[in-house]
């Protein structure tokens, strides 16, 4: 093995990914920005719409009504609703958005309030838009206050005291420390995110060392050269490396960033809200618990670096690798996601499933949870798988009939 | 000095089952010699000449370059190889200097003697002027200089060329053929593929008509002509291979 010959291919691939815009965007661009974009950006437009949504006095509809002036005028003097005049066509205007909600007060509806009598209040919405269900939520909440108003009238009436009707409180609170709850919200997140940018940084990269190769015909020149294609495919394979592990590195970064600007931008409005959740925005990344699952990617970033080159070497051109490689994108993507399904427990037999086991156990560790015999398992099969795919890679560039295939 | 013993190749095609490309080619050249290698698309060239690069294997024969085995020690053949076609092209994003030092260094050539030649290499071409351009901004004339620069920083004995000028205009075709010439008077031993009859009589020392993956007939010029009593190397090609049985192109 000449450690020579693989630094001098692993520079010159550097040089070479350096120079190359879409391997720098696939690497850089996209972890440090795309991260933050999702995080604050989109974390902040949904937030400021929701806001907007509420501030805005929606146009609604009294339908019926006539003989229950007292309820119709409390409606027409909400300051957070517009009331404009009823017409019959009331569904489609909600439908059509100029219209965003509308309620339908019984008949005597005001007098059945004042004899005890049953009634039934209709709100229309349009569900699944978010400004019609706003509106309804306001009618909602209004007609929810006037029927506590209604009770309690009756219950003074009758005498009764109100502590009949609510004989005791229920208050549920959360023990677990701040640090365990952000530790979950980041574990869960975190795994899937890094498991992602370690295939996406690898992805464009070893296309274009494998199949953009055959394509430019810089593979022949290459293979004419003295270098072994051992040391070729080993030199390659840690150019793919080290843009997978740079994308997951620089995700996490840009995801811990993103989440202290976050919890800085929402600190205020969380805090009016009471409750701790400022504090659960806050993702407390420990350095042990990074180092740790930095250690079991290590591995998973292999086994992404070395199959990703071996499928992208069959491929004649990057158009046909691409077509190979994007529906592996699914098969990384379900076991990455499985941190973010609530009740997936790690076990024995899950430690053997590749990126599923890794994204499990970066779970619970960085809740705090070390359950090291199952790391061992975890780190020894995905080392396994790593060498398999590594070996399939370096198989790969031995093959004449994949390397020259017509 | 270049020999190859009884070459045959077979490739497995999924439609076509055991495809023979090349069946039991031997020939050699001597150092100070260029050896012409004609025929038509698809007879088998550029499969011989790719298993004397070590690229393939052969399925059965063998191969020696600079009296190296092909397939026993294939680094030690292409340490003494220098292989330049059409179809090898130039890394775009590298300047043409980190090309070739590229090269040279996977030659195993130590940082001074690279600095060396690779500055004798670039005055010989004329390459100084272009030496820190990227190859893709290269005009093919620069891009051919750069692939002669390539083929020649580790010094090798022996020289494969495959239809080297296909594609170029005329002018960076004749640098080539020059080129070619020139490894011939610096004492290398030259392999020249071609289905251009004029560049074969240009050039060669010795000529090998191959077809259907067979070396069907070999010599001098001269002698190839009083063999087939033609005057024109086209139509010696042509006597050759209708006499095979094939459709001459």
């Amino acid at each position: 093995m000449s450690l020579r010959n693989i630094g001098i291919v692993y520079r010159k691939e550097l040089t070479d990914a350096l120079r190359d815009r879409r391997t720098l965007i696939s690497t850089i661009v996209v972890p440090i920005l795309l991260i933050p974009a999702m995080t604050v950006g989109l974390g902040g437009f949904i937030s400021s719409m929701i806001k907007k949504a509420q501030k805005d006095v929606p146009p609604i509809m009294i339908l019926g009504g006539k003989d229950s002036p007292r309820t119709v005028e409390a409606l027409e003097h909400l300051p957070s609703v517009r009331v404009i005049p009823a017409s019959d066509d009331y569904a489609r205007r909600i439908t059509n958005k100029e219209l965003r909600a509308a309620v339908r007060i019984p008949p005597d509806f005001d007098a059945a309030l004042d004899h005890d009598e049953p009634a039934k209040v209709e709100i229309y919405v349009y569900e699944s838009d978010m400004n019609s269900e706003i509106a309804g939520g306001k009618l909602q909440s209004f007609f929810q206050t006037l029927r506590q108003q209604t009770i309690e009238k009756r219950m003074a009436e009758r005498n009764i005291s109100m502590s009949l009707l609510r004989p005791f409180e229920v208050k549920r609170e959360n023990v677990a420390p701040p640090e365990k709850v952000s530790g979950a919200m980041a574990g869960a997140l975190l795994p899937y995110l890094v498991i992602l940018m370690c295939m996406t940084g690898a992805m464009y990269p070893a296309i274009d060392l494998t199949a953009g190769e055959k394509e430019r015909g810089t593979m022949e020149t290459i293979l004419t050269s003295r270098v072994s294609r051992t040391h070729l495919v080993i030199g390659k394979f840690l150019l793919v490396l080290t843009t997978s592990l740079t994308t997951a590195l620089l995700a996490v970064s840009s995801m811990w960033l993103s989440s202290q600007l976050a919890a800085r931008m929402f600190t205020e409005q969380l805090s009016a809200k009471g409750g701790d959740a400022a504090a659960q925005l806050h993702v407390a990344l420990r350095a042990n618990d990074l180092l740790v699952v930095f250690l079991l990617i290590l591995p998973v970033a292999v086994l992404f670096s070395g199959a990703l080159l071996a499928i992208a070497l069959f491929a004649k051109s990057y158009k046909e690798a691409q077509s190979y490689i994007s529906p592996l994108m699914i098969l990384v993507i379900l076991p990455a996601v499985a941190s973010m399904i609530p009740g997936v427990e790690l076990n024995l037999r899950l430690a053997l499933v590749p990126i599923l086991s890794t994204s499990l156990v970066s779970k619970e560790i960085f809740t705090g949870t070390y359950h090291w015999h199952l790391i061992g398992v975890i780190f020894a099969s995905s080392c396994v798988y790593a060498a398999i795919a590594l070996y399939a890679a370096v198989h790969m560039f031995s093959r004449e009939d994949v390397i020259f295939r017509a | 000095m270049i020999e190859a013993r009884s070459l045959t190749k077979v490739f497995q095609d999924k439609k076509r089952g055991a495809v023979r490309a090349v069946e039991s080619v031997s020939f050699r050249c001597d150092p100070g010699y260029i050896y012409g290698l004609l025929g038509a698309n698809g007879a088998g060239k550029t499969t011989t000449l790719r298993m004397l690069a070590t690229l393939l294997t052969p399925t059965s024969g063998g191969a020696t370059v600079a009296g190296y085995d092909v397939v026993a020690q294939p680094e030690l053949a292409r340490a003494n190889l220098g292989f330049l076609s059409t179809a090898t092209a130039l890394y775009g994003r590298l300047t043409a200097r980190e090309f070739v030092e590229y090269f040279g260094r996977l030659h195993g050539l130590p940082e001074d003697t690279l600095a060396a030649r690779r500055e004798q290499l670039f005055a010989r071409l004329e390459m100084n002027e272009f030496s820190d351009r990227r190859c893709d901004k290269l005009s093919t004339g620069m891009k051919q200089k750069t692939s002669i620069a390539r083929v020649l920083i580790h010094d090798p004995q022996v020289m494969i060329f495959d239809e080297p000028t296909t594609g170029l205009d005329v002018m960076t075709a004749r640098t080539i053929v020059s080129f070619i010439r020139e490894c011939r008077e610096r004492g290398k031993t030259v392999i020249f593929s071609t289905h251009v009859m004029t560049e074969a009589e240009k050039l060669c020392d010795r000529i090998g008509i191959i077809h259907g993956g067979r070396l069907l007939t070999e010599g001098t010029l001269g002698e190839l002509r009083a063999k087939h009593g033609q005057n024109d190397l086209e139509d010696v090609f042509v006597d050759v291979v209708t006499q095979a049985g094939g459709a001459p192109s």
